[in-house]
C-alpha cells in the first residue's frame, strides 16, 4: 500500500494555499492531519496530483469568541481540545467529545476541520457540531461564505465544499449555565468507529433541544419530537418512547440496529438525567 | 504491572532452570534495534510487488505487459525452471493440490500472486504492476464448505473427482457405549475465517552471494532449514547452493511455518537475476490473502448419563480448507489434528467422528497456534456445558465426572493419545476456587443497577507438544521430524555459543536455552550466546512449530552439555593436579577439595595454552554436537483450565471480560516469567477469535474486511490482566521433565468465554455458538429466544 505519486506543498498562509487549490483544478486535495486522507492515498483510493497541508496555517488555529459563538479554527487538533489547550473549550461537550476519538496518536495530528470536511457518518465531530447546530465557514479565493451544519454534510463522504474551497471555520454556540449534554457512542472497542450514537443538547436560555443519531449510513438524524418533549418534560423518556421514536427514524434498520440505537440515545439522555446510571 | 502468580522469583540471581530471568532478546528490541528483513539495506536492491488475483474463481484469459518496464514484469510461464509447490500425503482420500509460485491457468482464491513486479522502491512497483492487464473468464465460486461440497461445476483442482481435499474418520467402540446413555445433547457450533496478523507479515529478501556461490534467502520464517530444502528442489539447485537466514521475526504463530508463494518467487528472482530482491507483505495484502485459519464448524451429538458422564460422542466436522493445501505439513494437519483433539482431556470411551475438508475460493489453509484444538476445544467445552445444563448439575462438577484421573496416568484415550502425566481434575477444582464460583451465583442473584448478567465459564484442554517421529509419519508428511541437534562450544574465555536449528521469535530461547546451559555447566548466562536462524551455521532441525523447540532442541542443548561436562572436568583436575574422578563442576568451576579453578581457565589451555593439556585429552576439544528426541515421541501433554467470568450487557451485546484465570501444567518450567507471557499472548489471540476477528465473504468469494477498519484486533484495553497458577507435573521423557506450551493459551479462550456467556445468558434462554461473539451476534441469540419464549407464552 504505497500512494501514487504526488506533489505535497505546505503553503505559509491561507491565501497560498486557496491559491493553489485554485492552480491545482479540481486535481488538488486539502490535508489536514492526514489522518482520513492519509490511508486513502495509500490505498490508492484517491490520486490528487497536488497535497495542499494545511495543518500549519496560523489562521486556521485559531479559537476566539465572537458574541454568543465560538469560533473555532479548522486546524485546531482533538489533542488540543481534549488537552484543554485553548481556555474557551474547556470543560465542556468539546472537550469531552475530544478525548473520545479513536486513539491518542489520531487525536495528536487529526484536525476538526479535517474530520468535518472529509464527513464519515460516524465521526464524532460530525455528530456533535449536528447537535450543537454549528455554522461552517468556507473560504475561497471569492471570499468566505458560512453554512449552517445540517446542510454543509449531505451525505457519507459528501460535503458543500467546492474545488476550490476549504472548510476555514466551525461556529459553535457558546451554552448557557443552565445548559445540559450528552454524548454516547458504542464502539465494539476502544478507538474503534462508533456503530450507534447519540447526542443531546438542551440550552433553555437559547431555546436550544437537540437529540440526534449519528453512525447512520448517511449524515446524522435529528429527533425532534423527541427533543422537545423532553425539554417539556425535563425528565428521562421511558424505553418505550425511545423504540417508538427510534423506530420511526430509522424505518430501514433491522431490530438489531434499532436495539443499539436505542441503548446509545438511552445512554446518552442518563448522562443528563440519571447521572449515577453513567460510569 | 504486578499480575498475580503463582511461583514467584526465590533467588533473584538465579540463572538455571526455573528462574524468572529477564529475557536477553528484549534489551534489542525494546530499543528498537532489532533486525528485520525491512530494516536491511543492499546495493542495488529492488522492491517487489504483487498483481494479485480480484477473482476468486476465474480463468486467465490473457496477461498483457506494459510497453515500459516489462523486462521487470514476470509470469509463471517466465519462471518455468520453478516447480510448483506440491504437498503430498499418504493419508487414505487425500487428493493433492500444486500452488503454482504464480497463477497458471486460472485463479483460485481473491488474492492469489497472478504476476510479480520488481522496482527501485515499492511505490513504483506498485505502479508497474497496476499496468499489467489481466483478462479472466470466471467460473463458479465456491464460498464456502456446504457449496463446494455439493459442486457439479468445474472443480478447484480440474482432475480432482470432487472439492473434498481429505476425509477422516474415527469409530471405535462407538454403538456399545451410546447405548447404554439415557441422555442425549445435540450442538452446532463453528468457528469463523480469521487472519493471524502478526506485527510483521511476510518478508523476505533473497541475493546471490558470488563468494559462497550460493542463493541466499533472508526471509522471516520460522523454518529455515526446510525452506532451504524445498527451495533447492523447486529452484532445481544443489542444497549446498541455498542457503536460508531467519533474522529476527515480528510473530509468526504458525503463519510462517510453512513455504510462501512469496518466497520462492523471490527466490527465484534472486536466482535467475543474481541481484539483490525483497518483498515485504503488507497489511492489505495479509487480510486478503492471509485470510487462512480457524473456519471450522462441528455437529456433536453428546450420549450422556444423567450424572452428566459423558459414555459417548458422535461428531461431524467440517473445516473449510481453502485453495490449496501447504507445504510441508498439508491441508491433513488440521482435519487430522480435530478428529485427534476432539476428546480433549476426558475419559470417555466410544467416539465416532468424521471430518471432512473441503477446499474452496478462499486462501489456503495453514496452521495457527493451537491449530485445529482452538476449535475442538469449543466444540467439547460447549457441549459438556450443554450436558451440565440439561443434568441440571454446575458445569465444573460435570467436568470432574469426565476428565481423566491423575491415578489413570499414564494414559490412553479414546482417540489414542498418549497422555503422559498430570492431574487434569486439580487444574480444574484450582481454576474454580480462584475464579470464585460461588461469589458468582450470589452476584447473578442479584440484579444490576446497569442491567448486565454476569456469568462464568470453563475450558479444560490437554497440548500434545513435541510430537515427533511415529505421529507425523502416520501423516504421511513430506518432512517428518526426527532428532532435533545442537551444536555447543565453548569460547576461549570460558563462554558458550549454542548453535540450534529452531528459530526463536517470541519463545524466549535465547535465554530458556543459555539457562539450560547454565544448569548443567555453570557458565554465567550473560556468557552464553544463541545463534539459530542461519541454516549456514546451525545444525538441522525440522523448525520452530507444534510446541517442539524447547523439548526438542533444548533436549539436545541438555544432551551436548552434559557430554561437554565430563571434557571440562578432565581438563580442569590436570590443571588442579587431580585425576577426574576426584573433581566435580559447580558455580562454574571445577572444584578438587578446597581447591577450584574457573571454566574460563579450562577454555585457556585448550585453545591457547595446550601445553598445559592432559596428555590423554579427548582430541574432540571442547565442542560437541548431539542430537535428541525423547524416547517416547508421542508427545509431552500440558494442560491448563481456563475460568473466565464476564458481563454481558443484554442491550448493546457487550461483553466484557472481568476475571480471567489461567491453571496450567507444562511440566518443569525453565523460565516461569517466559512461560506467563506465552500463556498471555496466546490468551490475547484467543480472546480475538471469540469476540472480534473474522474475514466474512461474500457469495462471489470476495473477502469483506481488507483493513484494520473492518477486521477487529484486541488491542490493550480488550485484554485483561490475567491470574495464573502454575502445576508442574514433570514429563517422565523429556530433559528436565520439561513440556512445549508455546500454543495452549490460544487453545481454551473461545469455549471459556462463550461458556461464560451462555451461563449469563441462561435466564434469557438464549445461547451462542458462532466465533466471534459480535454484539449483533449476542443481540440475536437474545431476540431468537425471546421470540420462542413469546411463542410459548401464546
Amino acid at each position: 500500500m504505497k500512494a501514487a505519486s504526488f506533489d505535497y506543498q505546505r503553503p505559509a498562509t491561507l491565501k497560498d494555499a486557496l491559491r493553489a487549490l485554485v492552480d491545482g483544478g479540481g486535481a488538488a486535495k486539502v490535508m489536514g492531519g492526514g489522518q482520513s486522507l492519509g490511508p486513502m492515498l495509500n490505498l490508492r483510493l484517491t490520486r490528487p496530483k497536488q497535497v495542499v497541508d494545511v495543518s500549519a496555517l496560523a489562521e486556521l488555529r485559531q479559537v476566539a469568541a465572537e458574541g454568543d459563538q465560538l469560533r473555532i479554527g479548522a486546524a485546531v487538533t482533538h489533542a488540543e481540545i481534549e488537552d484543554g489547550v485553548h481556555p474557551l473549550l474547556r470543560d465542556g461537550l468539546l472537550q469531552s467529545v475530544a478525548g473520545g476519538i479513536a486513539y491518542r496518536a489520531i487525536r495528536n495530528r487529526g484536525t476538526l476541520g479535517g474530520s468535518l470536511a472529509h464527513a464519515d457518518p460516524a465521526a464524532d465531530w460530525v455528530l456533535t457540531m449536528a447537535a450543537l447546530g454549528a455554522q461552517i465557514e468556507i473560504a475561497s479565493a471569492t471570499g468566505m461564505r458560512r453554512v449552517p451544519m445540517e446542510r454543509f454534510m449531505q451525505g457519507a463522504y459528501t460535503t458543500d465544499l467546492a474545488d476550490g474551497e476549504l472548510l476555514a471555520a466551525v461556529l459553535v454556540p457558546r451554552l448557557g449555565p443552565a445548559a445540559r449534554w450528552g454524548y454516547f457512542k458504542f464502539c465494539r472497542k476502544t478507538g474503534e468507529f462508533a456503530e450507534a450514537s447519540c447526542a443531546a443538547v438542551f440550552d433553555p436560555s437559547r431555546k436550544l433541544a437537540r437529540i440526534v443519531l449519528g453512525a447512520l449510513d448517511g449524515a446524522p438524524q435529528a429527533l425532534p419530537a423527541l427533543a422537545a418533549q423532553v425539554a417539556r418534560d425535563a425528565a428521562m423518556p421511558s424505553r418505550d418512547t425511545l423504540r417508538s421514536a427510534v423506530a420511526a427514524a430509522l424505518p430501514a434498520k433491522d431490530a438489531v440496529d434499532r436495539k443499539l440505537m436505542v441503548a446509545a440515545v438511552e445512554r446518552c439522555l442518563h448522562q443528563i438525567f440519571v447521572p449515577e446510571l453513567s460510569t | 504491572m504486578q499480575t498475580p502468580h503463582s511461583h514467584p522469583p526465590a533467588d533473584p540471581n538465579a540463572q538455571g532452570v526455573g528462574a524468572r530471568v529477564l529475557r536477553k532478546e528484549d534489551a534489542r528490541h525494546l530499543h528498537g534495534k532489532g533486525n528485520f528483513v525491512a530494516d536491511m539495506s543492499l546495493p542495488e536492491l529492488c522492491e517487489v510487488a504483487f498483481l494479485r488475483s480480484p477473482l476468486a474463481h476465474a480463468r486467465i484469459v490473457s496477461a498483457r505487459r506494459p510497453a515500459t518496464g516489462s523486462e521487470r514484469v514476470v509470469l509463471r510461464e517466465d519462471m518455468a525452471d520453478a516447480l510448483d509447490i506440491v504437498a503430498d500425503s499418504t493419508l487414505p482420500t487425500y487428493q493433492s493440490s500444486a500452488q503454482p509460485p504464480l497463477a497458471a491457468g486460472k485463479v483460485r482464491f481473491v488474492g492469489e500472486p497472478v504476476a510479480m513486479v520488481f522496482a527501485r522502491t515499492r511505490a513504483e512497483a506498485e505502479d508497474l504492476a497496476e499496468q499489467v492487464e489481466l483478462e479472466y473468464d470466471e467460473l463458479p465460486v465456491y464460498a464456502d464448505a456446504e457449496t463446494s461440497r455439493a459442486a457439479t461445476g468445474e472443480r478447484i483442482h480440474a482432475q480432482w473427482r470432487d472439492n473434498t481435499f481429505v476425509t477422516l474418520h474415527a469409530d471405535k467402540d462407538f454403538e456399545a457405549h451410546a447405548a447404554q446413555a439415557s441422555l442425549v445433547v445435540r450442538r452446532e457450533v463453528s468457528l469463523a475465517r480469521q487472519c493471524m496478523v502478526p506485527m510483521e507479515g511476510k518478508a523476505v529478501l533473497a541475493y546471490w552471494d558470488h563468494q559462497a556461490d550460493q542463493l541466499v534467502v533472508v526471509s522471516a520464517t520460522q523454518v529455515p532449514h526446510m525452506i532451504r530444502t524445498v527451495l533447492a528442489q523447486c529452484l532445481g539447485l544443489d542444497q549446498g547452493r541455498v542457503r536460508v537466514i531467519s533474522p529476527d521475526v515480528g510473530g509468526a504463530f504458525g503463519y510462517k511455518c510453512v513455504l510462501q508463494q512469496e518466497e520462492l518467487c523471490v527466490a527465484w528472482l534472486a536466482k535467475t537475476h543474481r541481484k539483490p530482491f525483497r518483498y515485504i507483505e503488507d497489511r492489505r495484502e495479509h487480510l486478503i490473502a492471509g485470510a487462512n485459519t480457524r473456519e471450522h464448524s462441528y455437529q456433536m451429538t453428546a450420549y450422556a448419563d444423567a450424572r452428566g458422564r459423558l459414555l459417548a460422542l458422535d461428531a461431524r466436522i467440517t473445516i473449510d480448507g481453502g485453495a490449496y493445501s501447504v507445504w510441508p505439513f498439508t491441508i491433513g494437519l488440521e482435519p487430522g489434528q480435530a478428529v485427534g483433539n476432539l476428546p480433549g482431556p476426558y475419559a470417555f470411551r466410544g467416539y465416532r467422528c468424521v471430518t471432512e475438508c473441503v477446499a474452496t475460493n478462499k486462501p489456503g489453509f495453514v496452521p495457527y497456534r493451537g491449530v485445529a484444538r482452538t476449535g475442538v476445544c469449543f466444540a467439547m467445552e460447549l457441549t459438556l456445558d450443554a450436558i451440565a445444563r440439561a443434568v441440571g448439575r454446575e458445569p465444573w462438577e460435570v467436568r470432574l465426572e469426565n476428565l481423566v484421573p491423575a491415578s489413570a496416568m499414564p494414559y490412553v484415550n479414546v482417540a489414542n493419545k498418549h497422555f503422559d502425566s498430570g492431574d487434569y481434575p486439580a487444574s480444574l477444582v484450582k481454576a474454580r476456587d480462584m475464579i470464585g464460583v460461588e461469589a458468582v451465583r450470589r452476584r447473578q442473584g442479584e440484579t444490576r443497577a446497569d442491567g448486565r448478567l454476569v456469568g462464568v465459564g470453563f475450558a479444560t484442554y490437554t497440548e500434545q507438544s513435541a510430537h515427533g517421529t511415529s505421529v507425523f509419519a502416520s501423516w504421511g508428511t513430506p518432512v517428518i521430524p526426527g532428532f532435533d541437534s545442537a551444536a555447543v562450544r565453548m569460547t576461549p574465555d570460558g563462554g558458550l555459543e549454542i548453535r540450534v536449528g529452531v528459530h526463536s521469535h517470541g519463545q524466549g530461547m535465547e535465554t530458556t536455552f543459555a539457562q539450560i546451559a547454565h544448569e548443567i555447566l555453570g557458565v554465567d548466562i550473560g556468557l552464553i550466546k544463541l545463534v539459530h536462524g542461519d541454516t549456514g551455521q546451525t545444525p538441522f532441525s525440522t523448525g520452530t512449530y507444534a510446541s517442539r523447540s524447547l523439548v526438542m532442541s533444548g533436549g539436545a542443548v541438555a544432551r551436548a552439555c552434559k557430554a561437554l561436562a565430563p571434557r571440562i572436568l578432565h581438563i580442569g583436575a590436570h590443571l588442579l593436579g587431580a585425576t577426574p574422578d576426584a573433581a566435580v563442576l559447580a558455580g562454574g568451576r571445577i572444584v578438587v577439595g578446597d581447591r577450584s579453578v574457573p571454566v574460563a581457565e579450562v577454555a585457556q589451555a585448550w585453545y591457547l595454552r595446550p601445553d598445559r593439556l592432559p596428555a590423554d585429552v579427548d582430541a574432540a576439544g571442547l565442542e560437541v554436537t548431539t542430537g535428541f528426541k525423547p524416547k517416547v515421541d508421542t508427545g509431552a501433554f500440558t494442560y491448563a483450565t481456563h475460568a473466565v467470568t464476564v458481563a454481558v450487557d443484554p442491550e448493546t451485546g457487550h461483553v466484557d471480560i472481568l476475571d480471567y484465570v489461567i491453571v496450567e501444567d507444562c511440566g518443569t518450567m525453565i523460565n516461569p516469567m517466559v512461560v506467563e507471557g506465552q500463556t498471555y499472548g496466546g490468551v490475547a489471540q484467543g480472546i480475538g477469535t471469540a469476540l472480534y476477528e473474522e474475514t466474512p465473504y461474500d457469495r462471489n468469494g470476495q473477502p469483506l474486511a481488507s483493513t484494520l477498519a473492518d477486521y477487529m484486533l484486541p488491542g490493550a484495553t480488550e485484554v485483561p490482566a490475567m491470574r495464573i497458577h502454575h502445576f508442574e507435573t514433570p514429563s517422565p521423557h523429556t530433559e528436565f521433565g520439561a513440556k512445549g506450551m508455546g500454543e495452549g493459551g490460544a487453545i481454551a479462550p473461545p469455549a471459556a468465554i462463550f461458556n461464560a456467556v451462555n451461563d449469563a445468558l441462561r435466564p434469557l434462554g438464549a445461547e451462542v455458538s458462532r466465533t466471534p461473539l459480535t454484539p449483533r451476534r449476542l443481540l440475536e441469540a437474545i431476540e431468537a429466544a425471546q421470540v420462542v419464549d413469546n411463542r410459548k407464552a401464546a
